[in-house]
């Protein structure tokens, strides 16, 4: 089989929001033709995945809990990807992020205060950033595959959690299991709704959302990132620098990883353990190219991937259909973006890139 | 996007509005959540078969579902509350790591009853606490290491520090010892429940450290297929296992869930279920033996004596005089040990080579 | 000195699956493409190995299944990438996440199952001797496969005309186009090769390592394959000393903990992904190293001009 692919001299502006709609639609009729396989209605099965959790007021705030950790991270991941680098690592950013975070309420949890929160979120940020910071400066400084350095920094920072929960973070009173004591009051993030679940962290990512778009579609630095992305050689004549750029994508992306990682500690969980780690700095790379590094196009995909989320674990209830269906479904989702995408394609950054290669 | 998904929303509601789990209002749901799949055939496989005893018991009067391989901590409280919503009037959380998100789980929903296995919270009156002393079984098995083993050493794979696991390799060494007062036993930690690969290279290099008789506190066969492959013995947890080594197996623990969940769960129907916190043994058959195979007829008849002895209560395993591993006393000729500190068991007894991991 | 060689045997086992797929791997990122879907494969390979092996009780037919699958699997990756230039990265991570979920649906029937062992090869006389006998001829077949592997694609890449081109074709697409080298075919056949490499690790874990299915048992082990390969400056020598010194860790944290010495098992964990960031570095700054070994091109999307 042969596809000849025809460039466009300028992006399609219209395939740019196409392309993630027709890739939705083509995941769903893979989902139809999956619940036939699997002996089940396709129609139940698709109004439990997609729509079923939409009708609940419990299941939305849900959804709300689930999306906002991958949209903050796909968020920072987004202005990293438009400026050329890639952050395969935001997990272990997100996972520092926790720790720096939890270091406060754990290490001075007698500490009442109001500003224990404020000072916890921008720990967490500080945290993220500086692990970000790593393969930045790694790739600036000596030109260090960022790919590579970034996704080996996520096993270190797993270790390290790891290694803090179990040993000098160790609750005393816990039983031997892993895990800090848990936060008090002052230190947990708090509810949008009393008992419910969904936390202010919901409300930080979208305004996050919203501040990094206006950033990168009014500014000059979102200029920057865009030519510098697109044609570092360009960005170059402009007066830009590319490892400026580098560092500053990095340390933005590694800063709201690690808020997102705080976010749950505090908000979600509620003490430090070492079941942080759950994949959201590997799944908000999907969310990152569903939202079309869009922040506002990933504030929806962040809803859309956590939906699947929800839906999976209720098809699992009422259906019987396994969890191993909702990977699936986000693995084709992911698949049909990339490959519409090249409706879009033959876009100017293709292009360029070649030229730089050559 | 949207508009089209209500359009197909409208469109099912009619059809499921009357497929949704717990419609039926005659039968009473039950209701599992375990943190491995169901075929680990060790710990999740055994509460799967009590909830199969469950629908076999009490037919048409029971409806049960249950999710597998649910992660614990903080992720845990929203399948567990999906439940509660759905109409489970009874939910058993199989995992000690379930503790706080079942005890929140039940403030939220007052009217369904929640059973939490090996935990101890019971925060509100709708929570139930159940456990088995499986350390019995693990005197047994000592006392059969000690008759069967060459070298004088048995390898013990073990999950995490905590009291249960404890606990299991303190009974197995006094086991050991009351027939060989020279055994020791070398302690390997993996930090997991359930990973087989993982439980396997423990397993090689426990052998390789010259222990002859494998046992776990783990869930998986990994280990016993190891043995098998080595040709030495080795004891099954958590269920029998003797398919994956037919000529290794000396016997297995078999934790029966079976009479328990039927009893809770019919005193759901017969509308008289009351909190309680239980620890039953091999007197009410939660704790059962496998077989006693690959081995020499005295040494099986040692060990049936044994176990009848543990039934009818006349051997009590942590009976004085028993001394800690530091060298002090810890009880004394006669005595045996209160319920307290076998539930927060923080020590090894004499004889245990390993350092515990505080 | 039996104890020494059960040893190194037990990190034979460890570490022959990591080897395969960085094998693998390499061969397709010297070729310029960065495949990060090497865990989906692998996981794939391992169900289609230990399904295949169930039902027809044949251990070696499992194994030539997963080298079907992995292969297929990668064609997937390869379409997108190649064909419809989508982005290498998210491919990649899309077909791992694919991976472990089509794994486990596929093998669902087949949990909890005990499997076939792929049995250790036995030559009369060679394998009994003493000491060695075991180590060097009495292993699986995978292992053997992998140390020829590792041998067989340093010999093509540096020693034939068609490992040249491929070469030529990841440092720089553009300049190899233009003397007339089919860069697609040879970047299409690059990651066939890969994902049938990734295949036959996952095999090696199914049939060998702990012969039954368990859903997602590759366990990251896709992900040290690919750091292997960068540690390893994309040398196939390397790469056998780097999954070795894994291996090594692997099974020697437990030894340590068995013989009673105290150190944290996450920093011995955390070992090796900390020395190849700092093996990525050293070789990034030695220019000479990186433009000999680095592929220039790796991860760029190549668009023929016409």
């Amino acid at each position: 089989m042969r596809i000849e692919l025809q460039k466009r001299p300028v992006a399609s502006s219209t395939f740019a929001y196409v392309s993630p709609l027709l890739a939705l639609v083509l995941t769903l009729v893979a989902g139809v033709l999956m619940f036939i396989f699997l002996g089940k209605s396709p129609i139940t099965g698709l109004y439990t995945y997609f729509l079923e959790p939409l009708t609940d007021p419990w299941s939305r705030e849900q959804i709300l809990v689930k999306a906002t950790p991958l949209t903050l991270i796909a968020v920072g991941l987004a202005v990293c990807f438009r400026s050329g680098n890639w952050n395969i690592g935001a997990e272990g950013q997100y996972l520092i992020g926790g720790m720096f975070g939890a270091m406060l309420p754990v290490l001075f949890s007698e500490w009442q205060s109001p500003l224990m929160l404020p000072l916890m979120l921008i720990m967490g940020m500080l945290g993220g950033a500086l692990y970000g910071f790593i393969p930045a400066i790694l790739k600036a400084r000596f030109g260090t595959n960022e790919i590579l350095t970034s996704l080996m920094l996520v096993y270190v920072a797993q270790q390290l959690v790891d290694w803090v929960v179990r040993g000098p973070w160790r609750d005393p009173k816990g039983f031997g299991f892993p895990g800090s004591k848990s936060f008090s009051e002052s230190a947990t993030l708090p509810k949008l709704i009393e008992f419910g679940d969904a936390h202010y962290g919901a409300i930080i990512a979208v305004i996050v959302a919203i501040v990094v778009w206006f950033v990168l579609s009014k500014t000059l630095k979102g200029f920057e990132v865009t030519v510098l992305g697109q044609s570092p050689r360009a960005g170059r004549f402009a007066g830009f620098s590319a490892k400026k750029m580098t560092i500053f994508a990095f340390v933005v992306s590694g800063a709201l990883a690690g808020l997102a990682g705080i976010g749950e500690v505090s908000g979600s969980v509620g003490k430090l353990d070492d079941k942080l780690s759950l994949g959201y700095g590997f799944s908000a790379i999907i969310v990152a190219f569903l939202g079309r590094l869009n922040p506002l196009g990933i504030i929806a995909a962040g809803l859309v991937l956590a939906l699947s989320y929800i839906g999976g674990e209720a098809a699992q209830i009422t259906m019987g259909v396994s969890d191993r269906a909702t990977r699936v479904f986000q693995g084709l989702l992911l698949f049909f973006v990339l490959a519409c995408d090249t409706l879009i394609h033959y876009r100017i950054r293709f292009i360029s890139v070649v030229k730089v290669a050559t | 996007m949207k508009k089209t998904l209500f359009a197909l929303a409208a469109s099912c509601a009619v059809l499921t509005s009357n497929m949704a789990f717990g419609a039926d209002g005659d039968k009473t749901k039950a209701c599992f959540v375990y943190i491995g799949p169901t075929g680990d055939f060790g710990w999740t496989y055994q509460h799967d078969q009590g909830r199969l005893a469950v629908e076999a018991a009490l037919g048409d009067k029971v409806e049960t579902a249950f999710l597998e391989s649910v992660p614990e901590s903080a992720e845990a409280q929203r399948p567990i509350e999906a439940f509660a919503r759905n109409g489970c009037n009874i939910i058993f959380t199989t995992s000690f790591n379930y503790m706080d998100p079942t005890n929140k789980a039940a403030k939220k929903h007052p009217k369904v009853k929640f059973e939490h296995a090996t935990g101890y919270k019971r925060e509100s009156p709708n929570v139930s606490t159940y456990s088995s002393k499986f350390y019995q079984g693990r005197y047994v098995q000592g006392q059969i290491a000690a008759k069967m083993s060459k070298t004088g050493v048995a390898g013990y794979i073990a999950s995490f520090p905590i009291p249960e696991v404890v606990r299991g390799i303190n009974s197995f060494i006094l086991g050991a010892q009351s027939i060989n007062p020279d055994f020791s036993l070398k302690v390997v930690w993996v930090s997991t429940w359930f990973d087989p690969p993982k439980e396997a290279d423990a397993a090689k290099a426990l052998i390789d450290q010259g222990v002859d008789i494998i046992t776990q506190h783990t869930d998986s066969t990994a280990a016993m297929q190891v043995a098998a492959e080595r040709g030495i013995k080795a004891f099954g947890q958590a269920s029998d296992m003797i398919k994956f080594g037919p000529e290794t197996q000396l016997t297995a623990i078999i934790d029966d869930w079976a009479p328990y969940y039927i009893e809770r769960v019919k005193a759901v129907v017969d509308g008289n279920w009351e909190q309680q916190d239980v620890w039953h043994g091999m007197d009410h058959g939660s704790v059962a033996m496998a077989p006693f195979t690959n081995m020499p007829d005295d040494v099986s008849a040692l060990a049936t004596k044994t176990t009848t002895a543990i039934t009818d209560g006349s051997l009590e395993p942590f009976t004085g005089p028993i001394t800690k591993q530091d060298g002090t006393e810890w009880l004394k000729a006669g005595e045996k040990a209160d319920i307290g500190t076998l539930l927060g068991m923080n020590f090894y007894v004499k004889g245990v080579d390993d350092k515990l991991p505080q | 000195m039996d104890v020494w060689i059960s040893i190194i045997i037990s990190i034979c086992a460890a570490s022959t699956p990591l080897l395969i797929a960085a094998t693998g791997e390499l061969v397709v990122e010297r070729s310029g493409v960065l495949n990060l879907g090497v865990e989906g494969m692998m996981v794939m390979g391992a169900v289609a190995a230990f399904s295949v092996a169930q039902l027809t009780g044949n251990p070696y037919l499992g194994a030539i299944a997963a080298i079907f699958v992995g292969a297929l699997f990668s064609m997937l990756f390869a379409f997108l990438t190649l064909t419809l230039v989508a982005n290498q990265v998210a491919t990649g991570l899309a077909l791992t996440i694919l991976g472990l979920g089509l794994s486990g649906m596929i093998g669902e029937g087949f949990v909890g199952q005990p499997g076939i062992r792929m049995e250790n090869i036995h030559i009369p006389v060679l394998t009994d001797l003493p000491v060695v006998g075991k180590l060097i001829f009495g292993q699986d077949l995978i292992f053997y496969i992998s140390i020829a592997l590792v041998f067989g694609v340093g010999w093509f890449l540096f020693k034939t005309h068609a490992g040249l081109m491929l070469r030529s074709v990841g440092d720089s697409h553009s300049s190899a186009h233009a003397l007339g080298i089919k860069v697609i075919q040879i970047r299409y056949l690059a990651i066939l090769f890969g994902g049938a490499c990734a295949g036959l690790a996952g095999a090696h874990l199914s049939l060998v390592y702990v012969p039954q299915w368990v859903e997602g048992m590759t366990a990251g082990r896709g992900w040290i394959a690919l750091a292997l390969v960068v540690f390893a400056s994309w040398r196939p020598g390397r790469v056998l000393i780097g999954a070795y010194l894994f291996g090594a860790v692997t099974i020697g944290q437990f030894h340590v903990q068995a013989i009673g010495v105290a150190i944290p098992a996450q920093f011995l964990t955390s070992l090796p992904y900390l020395a190849t960031i700092v093996v990525l570095v050293l070789i990034a700054r030695n220019r000479r190293l990186t433009m000999i070994n680095t592929p220039a091109s790796l991860g760029q999307p190549f668009v023929p001009d016409r």
